[in-house]
């Protein structure tokens, strides 16, 4: 397969940010209230992610290895910033719908991650094609998340009422508890069928799970190590 | 005086950070397999966001907000934050050796945590003053080490059972998160 081609098929299906690696938890419970939503997110962080690999891999010869995070902090800090005011001028009501979201994009281990673990060491073109992979994953994983919730929750998918009114919508799918169980649910079809998910990381040694390459990875193995003994 | 016990009230229970606001989810699932642990991390997750929502509100009011800095905020807060997190370990590690033995290898993680840039970027949203601020984070923080603890407990309970083995790690984690977060939903009917 080519390799740009196989970059794709990484992020969406093998190593899906959301499904699989189980990263970006807190905009996946949080904004997937609906699938609009869900997409707006999910575009949202694919052009800081695609925009940050792209400037982090052309200057990965140029940034010192000892201030490469805070370095890529900045980086990604400034792309989100201008998300935001992108979005806040031009789509409103997303930016109404996703508030404090937005300027978090810049927490979303997803992003960190990928400038850590492959936008740093590969070339521009690759490092586009991984964010562009990574992003969509993380779009659908959204997108699917907003969908179940708005359809159990509110009855209507996209904003188009589509079960019939006599059937009464379960609101708690649109409040948090909602976010939690559908979550819960998918993971455990994905492990009832097979699919390998990274969760043990997630909730045993959380900080490896969810940023596998961040700042704090030798201090959260020290804390693990140290909460078992 | 009511104002400032209503916004602590507020911010622990009826707007819980990581139950209401899914601020900080992975170290609310990452570090609650032990009460002892979990309680640590609570511990520092109260200090630094407390000290964070004082110097971030301090930044915004005398510096962002006077020189029409406003869209910078998110780029400055996070540096803020993550140099602070440094410094109070450094001045932990040299100052009191006893807080920074229990805290300290929890301090490094809470730099990821986005509850901390959360509540920074939430105060400055709802224009509270620098003491409303400070007890925004303070009562955030608690809320987040309550949240941690009641889950840590339930967890090493979870342990003992038989559970079908798809709902095996994680999705049982999340379940209780779902139960609790309903719990945490009865505290929005308080007619403050």
């Amino acid at each position: 397969m080519n390799k740009y081609v196989e970059r794709l098929y990484n992020g969406i299906i093998k190593e899906n940010p959301t499904l699989i690696l189980l990263l970006g938890m807190c905009p996946t419970l949080a904004v997937s209230t609906r699938a609009v939503n869900g997409i707006g997110m999910g575009l949202s962080t694919t052009a800081v992610l695609v925009l940050s690999n792209l400037v982090i891999s052309l200057l990965r010869k140029l940034i010192p290895d000892q201030v490469r995070l805070p370095s890529y902090i900045v980086v990604v800090a400034s792309l989100v910033t201008v998300t935001e005011l992108l979005i806040e001028a031009y789509l409103p009501s997303l930016y109404e719908a996703l508030g404090i979201y937005i300027p978090l994009i810049v927490v979303n281990c997803i992003i960190l991650g990928r400038a850590e673990a492959y936008a740093s060491k590969n070339p521009p073109l690759l490092s586009v094609m991984d964010g562009i992979g990574m992003g969509i994953g993380f779009t659908i994983a959204l997108t699917l998340a907003g969908l179940v919730r708005e359809v159990l929750g509110s009855g209507t998918a996209f904003g188009f009422q589509i079960l019939p009114a006599a059937v009464p919508p379960i609101g708690i799918f649109v409040k948090p508890p909602g976010a939690f169980f559908v979550i819960a649910i998918f993971i455990a079809i994905m492990n009832a069928i097979g699919i390998k998910t990274r969760q043990r990381e997630l909730v045993e040694n959380g900080c490896d799970g969810c940023c596998a390459a961040c700042a704090s990875a030798p201090g959260c193995e020290k804390a693990g190590k140290e909460a078992e003994e | 005086m009511s104002n400032l016990i209503l916004i602590i009230i507020g911010s622990a229970l009826i707007n819980n950070v990581v139950l209401n606001q899914f601020l900080g989810i992975c170290s609310f699932l990452g570090v609650s397999k032990q009460i002892k642990a979990s309680a640590s991390l609570g511990g520092a997750v109260i200090f630094v966001i407390t000290i964070a929502s004082a110097v971030a509100n301090l930044l915004y009011t005398f510096l962002l907000a006077p020189y029409g800095l406003d869209y910078m905020k998110t780029i400055v807060f996070i540096l803020v934050i993550a140099a602070l997190v440094q410094i109070v370990e450094m001045f932990l590690k040299k100052t009191s050796p006893g807080i920074y033995k229990s805290l300290g290898i929890f301090l490094p993680l809470i730099t990821t945590n986005c509850a901390v840039l959360g509540v920074a970027l939430t105060n400055v949203q709802n224009e509270y003053n620098f003491i409303e601020s400070v007890l925004a984070g303070f009562g955030t923080a608690v809320g987040f080490t309550l949240a941690i603890v009641l889950l840590a407990s339930i967890r090493t309970r979870i342990v003992e059972k038989d559970l079908p083995a798809p709902f095996r790690g994680a999705p049982i984690v999340l379940i209780a998160a779902a139960l609790m977060s309903i719990a945490f939903m009865g505290f929005s009917q308080l007619s403050l």
